[in-house]
């Protein structure tokens, strides 16, 4: 069953093409990782799917709901992690989350948020504003948010960025426990040995348009440098 | 309709407690409104007499410029836009966003007046603890923080945001403006009740007008 | 090929460039010859016809300019957002020419440059309004959102304008009521005569057809610098 299903989607600002005719699948229970360099209009593509954007042409679906009608109620199933972290500085772990928590209506909010510090590392930080944060412990937290209300579809940009090594792997653990429970993994990186590592699928993305796609690990590092190398000209 | 408000008050709540950690904003405006006081006091040498016919302008004047301080600052809590994604990505309309942060506001607004009316009255001698008055206050902060904080929105995505939210709003606040200053002289001054009807409706069709539209347009604002 | 078909004025477009002219000189005579010397105010009255011609049609601009922004959030053309700045812009001059005018007729008159009262109130409203939203635009890169933005500010420009009107219309206008009702005893109130009307109606016109070419050339110089910047990001693009 196809949880994300993007058909010849298209999105402009002004006169510049970030997507161009797009087409894409993932499963139910499928980690995809979306591969390209800066500009290539992979956030892009993700704040459509996340319902940030509205596309210009083309059709997306997403957790059964298509959009841009059915936006709003398919964000309750949707976690979106953006480049920035979307946190109060502020505000202290515990608010930052409370807020998400009552925005997202959780039933139990005290007892999620104490489970993701805890699986985050940030229970001993609980009580200090995000402004005091390290890049990581940002991110930390921004994955926590995102996971939060227990979203059937993860949208992630660059989700190790910021991570040390320790972190990260916790990450792709968490993830991969996650997909095996049937949560749908989307995420963009031009890192493509993560990709190859976490993903089952990649498909690359180049000047807003899908270039290539394989579900075949080992090709991925040659595909992708074949790819931009025939789009570059060299 | 239950989401609908939760987010609301989700929203209001966590703009209250951000700005009580920093704190900026209310004293940032409160400093304002003292020093703009000052200097009408000086620029308009308010004889005893002359004050009660004045003061109604001096303070709407003067809450004015200082709400654009608060309205700024309220969009500034979300980073330049960028956290207001976050709030984008709440399974609620997003009216609910302009909503939450117009009552943020407002509070902010008479939190100010709450601080500035009995020092007003004690330097210039000026009874302002009048009822009529203080629903006039009410419903002007009402209208100006309805339209303030969709303009606030408009502008922040824009270059030249603090210069651009005055510019944006005085022209389409002016009615308001008049509205508020007539009635809250009105009411100091003791007049007739007829007078001030013509005034309390228009502020009152304001306040009903402004927040219905910008609930329409608060999509178009932040679509991208 | 494009460029070159579209930068070759219309046949309609260059008969109304000519009818413009003929109109403006035409109207110019009227209000110095046809009409009559008003009987109290003297030949400073002759302002008139021009500052109503202008202050009318500069409302209906404003009003269009609304409409057009409506149209646009219904449904997004770039058409409507090209016409909204026209409409702003030529709303901005023509009433500037309004105020102007009935500055210089306020001088002798009442004794003064500038009073308060209701109508000028509204009148400089409305122009500081369309100055915002002039800056407003200027302030937005992005074309869509700076098309959805201005289409939202001139529809609550539109209706925040005649609620100043209201606002202050409480008290007793000076300004003087020529046509509908009001105090005839306001300073400056005349009755028209025939030519006078006459000439009214010809300056009408003649602001209305000239609005509509100095629109119609706007517009197309809106088309132009659209199409000069989807080339320009083609040529970047390479």
């Amino acid at each position: 069953m196809n949880m994300i299903s993007v058909r010849g989607l298209s999105k402009r600002f002004g006169y510049r093409w970030a997507l161009k005719n797009v087409s894409l699948e993932v499963k139910r229970g499928e980690i995809v990782a979306l591969l390209g360099p800066n500009g290539a209009g992979k956030s892009t593509l993700l704040r459509i799917l996340a319902t940030l954007s509205k596309p210009t042409a083309g059709e997306c679906e997403i957790a059964g709901f298509s959009l841009p009608q059915h936006a709003i109620e398919a964000r309750v199933r949707i976690g979106f992690l953006a480049h920035q972290p979307l946190l109060y500085e502020d505000l202290n772990t515990e608010q930052n989350l409370a807020f998400y928590a009552r925005l997202y209506r959780l039933n139990r909010p005290a007892s999620r948020i104490d489970e993701l510090l805890e699986l985050f590392d940030l229970d001993s930080r609980r009580n200090e504003p995000v402004r005091t944060f390290s890049r990581g412990m940002q991110q930390r937290l921004a994955l926590a948010r995102v996971f939060l209300h227990k979203p059937r579809v993860l949208l992630l940009d660059e989700p190790h960025s910021g991570l040390d090594r320790a972190t990260a792997a916790i990450v792709d653990h968490e993830l991969k426990r996650l997909a095996k429970k049937g949560t749908t993994v989307l995420f963009a990186t031009h890192d493509h040995q993560r990709a190859q590592h976490l993903a089952r699928k990649v498909s690359v993305l180049s000047d807003g348009e899908l270039v290539a796609s394989t579900a075949h690990r080992a090709s991925v590092s040659g595909l992708y440098r074949r790819a931009l190398g025939a789009r570059a000209g060299d | 309709m239950i989401g609908y408000l939760t987010a609301v008050f989700a929203i209001l709540r966590k703009d209250l407690a951000v700005e009580w950690r920093s704190r900026q904003l209310l004293a940032g405006m409160l400093i304002f409104t003292l020093l703009v006081i000052l200097i009408f006091n000086f620029a308009l040498e308010l004889d005893a007499r002359v004050r009660s016919e004045v003061s109604a302008g001096v303070l709407w004047a003067t809450f004015a410029f200082a709400g654009t301080l608060g309205l700024n600052r309220s969009m500034a809590f979300e980073k330049d836009g960028h956290a207001l994604d976050g709030l984008l990505l709440a399974p609620v309309d997003r009216s609910a966003i302009y909503l939450g942060k117009a009552l943020a506001n407002l509070l902010f607004i008479l939190a100010v007046a709450l601080f500035i009316l009995p020092i007003y009255s004690i330097l210039y001698n000026v009874n302002l603890l009048n009822l009529g008055f203080l629903l006039v206050v009410l419903l002007g902060s009402w209208g100006y923080v309805s339209i303030g904080t969709l303009l606030a929105t408009m502008s922040v995505q824009a270059r030249s945001r603090e210069l651009l939210l005055p510019v944006l709003l005085f022209p389409v606040l002016i009615p308001v403006l008049i509205a508020a200053v007539r009635a809250s002289s009105f009411f100091l001054q003791g007049l007739d009740s007829s007078y001030i009807w013509p005034s309390l409706n228009l502020l009152i069709a304001y306040g009903i007008i402004m927040p219905t539209l910008a609930t329409l347009f608060f999509d178009y604002i932040v679509e991208e | 090929m494009a460029l070159r078909s579209a930068s070759k004025t219309p046949r309609l477009l260059q008969v109304l460039n000519f009818l413009s002219l003929a109109l403006l000189l035409a109207a110019t005579w009227m209000v110095f010859f046809y009409a009559p010397r008003e009987a109290v105010m003297g030949e400073v009255q002759r302002v008139f016809y021009f500052h109503v011609a202008a202050g009318w049609i500069g409302m209906v601009a404003f009003i269009a300019a609304a409409v057009a922004g409506v149209l646009y959030l219904i449904r997004p053309n770039k058409k409507w957002d090209i016409f909204s700045v026209a409409a702003v812009e030529l709303g901005l001059v023509y009433s500037f020419v309004n105020i102007a005018a009935g500055s210089i007729w306020a001088r002798p008159i009442w004794n003064t440059w500038w009073t308060w009262d209701p109508r000028l109130v509204t009148a400089s409203v409305m122009e500081l309004t369309f100055l915002a939203y002039l800056m407003l635009r200027q302030a937005i890169e992005d074309p869509e959102r700076r098309a959805r933005f201005g289409a939202i500010y001139a529809i609550l420009g539109s209706l925040t304008v005649p609620l100043t009107y209201m606002s202050i219309r409480i008290w007793r206008t000076i300004h003087p009521v020529v046509i509908g009702s009001g105090d005839p005893g306001a300073k400056g109130t005349f009755a028209m005569t025939q030519p006078m009307l006459v000439t009214l109606m010809v300056s009408l016109l003649t602001f209305t057809v000239f609005g509509i070419t100095l629109l119609w050339h706007r517009v197309r110089l809106g088309w132009q610098a659209d199409k000069v910047e989807e080339l320009h990001i083609k040529v970047m693009g390479m």
